[in-house]
């Protein structure tokens, strides 16, 4: 399955299928995403930094930008715990409708982020199952930051347990068996054995989360009311200010968050292939 | 045989990929799974009441909104001229975006399996853009190419062209990573053997790779269709949400929740969520079966 091999038996191949092949796909790529995506840099900087620093003086940017990355980070945390305990338990335990919580929690990346919003305005509003009730509590989640935390919290669920389960159903549990038959307490045998095991599972899910969650849009402009300075996020801001026609500012932004998201991306894609719990399939 | 099918999801879920290939996921491990203990049991009781909350309630209420007004209710929400214009283009352009990524997300894994040349992380990263970048970026930047101002002089703003591209755009991966860990795993002895036999590359590959390669490309395809479906923030700035015209689904179901009428946006929101649900089934189906057959 080696590349060297693969290459060196197509080299006889064809040549002009192979070439032909690679050229439709290249120029589809910078069609479609490429040259697209490399217009938001010319976009950020068409005055050079001023944009950039016009957009960073107004505080409603300013506001906009830490709510987003509060926001990202909570949704991390949470994420994180419950996407390490649920793969621990579809992995190493048996219950009655294990199958169907697997498949249930696939959910959330193929509902439309807008219909997100809306179910959790059904049970969270003002008028929903449990928000008038919460509400006299004195916690308001819909149209404030609780709820915008829910959404982006719902739609990047799956992340982290996509990325720990095949993990951890490959270390299998023979090392945990012998760490526990020496004494180990659960604790231990899981921070020693199997929290190692899974680390680098554990950084692609966290990486992904934070990518998605700096970039949801649908599910918190639903939830979030969309108010300049107390709920607008960062993506909001953006849709806002481009409407406004402040195309500076909105682009200006939109550079921000598609450079930690690329970065994002870029940093999985090269400690996916060069990380010692990689493959060697692709080497 | 055995051997390569029972390591291959694991190994193809861990190399990449997102959605579509975590098979692993389904499968049981060999030396395991224990009894519940105590403890075990209370975390799975809080995980489940945390999902619960977060998830599981918050759709249930959308299939209760809906069912409140009872059947003539939904239909007549449906079929509102308006609703149904835009659920009708929302389902024909996600079908022939799907129809190109089959196509293009396979041609894209082949090269990227089989073909070896400078810059191929490139491409591979560029295929990750769409999963990461935000939405609204995608949409812009989109826009600021194929909009009224855009270098190539092609504007496509405000016209379905501009609803099939931001769809095109946001589900450009699904194909790719679900086709890309099978094909590299794909036995290539077969394929020699046919092509020994006197099988020409075309016969050869629709003969002895497709058929290997089709639970992939239906499980990707189906990602990426309930994807499509799905998409908001890379067509607002890019259709114009243009009544009768340019709307899709997500956007009827927020601007009836913004005009209060939370029922109908419900059944809009239903007819949405009862597509997802039957492409996960599908996607089961489909790896229940090649599951079966190894």
């Amino acid at each position: 399955m080696a590349d060297t091999s693969t290459v060196a038996r197509t080299a006889d191949g064809s040549r002009g299928v192979r070439y032909g092949l690679r050229a439709l796909v290249v120029v589809y790529l910078v069609l479609l995403v490429g040259w697209p995506v490399s217009l938001v840099v010319r976009g950020a900087f068409a005055d050079g930094l001023e944009t950039l620093r016009t957009a960073l003086s107004d505080p409603s940017v300013v506001f906009a930008l830490q709510l987003t990355a509060s926001v990202a980070v909570q949704v991390v945390v949470l994420n994180t715990l419950f996407g390490v305990g649920i793969s621990l338990l579809l992995v190493r335990y048996d219950f009655p409708g294990k199958s169907l919580l697997n498949a249930l929690l696939d959910l959330p990346l193929s509902v439309s982020p807008i219909v997100v919003g809306l179910s959790l305005v059904l049970v969270y509003g003002k008028d929903g199952w449990f928000g008038g009730t919460l509400e006299s509590a004195g916690m308001q989640v819909i149209f404030a930051p609780p709820g915008i935390v829910l959404a982006t919290a719902f739609v990047c669920l799956p992340l982290v347990i996509r990325e720990v389960v095949p993990v951890l159903t490959e270390i299998g549990t023979d090392e945990e068996l012998a760490a526990t038959s020496l004494g180990a307490t659960w604790f231990q045998t899981f921070r020693r054995i199997t929290l190692p095991a899974i680390r680098w599972a554990v950084v692609y899910g966290v990486v992904l989360t934070l990518a998605r969650a700096l970039g949801e849009f649908g599910a918190v402009k639903v939830v979030s009311g969309n108010f300049e300075g107390r709920t607008q996020t960062s993506t909001l801001l953006v849709e806002q200010r481009y409407q406004d026609f402040e195309q500076g500012t909105a682009f200006a932004v939109a550079f921000l968050l598609a450079s930690v998201s690329v970065a994002c991306i870029v940093a999985v894609t090269f400690l996916r292939s060069d990380s010692p719990s990689s493959p060697k399939a692709t080497s | 045989m055995t051997s390569t099918v029972a390591e291959r999801p694991g190994r193809a879920a861990r190399e990449r990929r997102p959605a579509p290939a975590a098979p692993g996921r389904r499968r049981r491990t060999p030396n395991g799974p224990y009894r519940l203990t105590a403890a075990s049991g209370l975390g799975l009781g809080v995980s489940l009441l945390w999902f619960s909350a977060l998830a599981l309630i918050p759709l249930v209420a959308v299939l209760v909104e809906t069912s409140a007004g009872g059947w003539p209710a939904f239909v007549a929400a449906v079929t509102q001229p308006q609703t149904a214009a835009a659920l009708t283009l929302t389902v024909t352009q996600a079908l022939a975006v799907t129809a190109v990524n089959v196509v293009m997300g396979t041609v894209i894994a082949w090269v990227l399996v089989r073909d070896r040349f400078p810059g191929k992380r490139l491409v591979e990263v560029l295929i990750d853009i769409p999963f990461a970048l935000p939405t609204i970026v995608a949409g812009l930047v989109l826009l600021a190419l194929y909009g009224p101002s855009g270098p190539l002089g092609v504007d496509v703003a405000n016209t379905r062209t501009a609803v099939f591209l931001a769809f095109l755009f946001v589900t450009l991966p699904f194909v790719v990573r679900s086709v890309q860990p099978v094909l590299a795993e794909l036995d290539r002895d077969v394929e020699e053997a046919a092509a020994s036999l006197g099988a020409s590359r075309f016969t050869t590959f629709r003969r002895v790779v497709l058929p290997a390669l089709a639970p992939a490309i239906t499980a990707g395809a189906a990602l990426s269709f309930a994807r499509a479906i799905s998409e908001y923030g890379a067509l607002v700035l890019l259709s114009g949400n243009l009544p009768m015209r340019t709307e899709v689904g997500s956007v009827r179901i927020l601007s009836y929740l913004e005009n209060g009428q939370p029922a109908q946006a419900a059944a809009v929101a239903s007819v949405l969520l009862l597509v997802s649900l039957l492409v996960i089934a599908t996607i089961q189906l489909v790896q229940r079966r090649v599951a079966r057959r190894g």
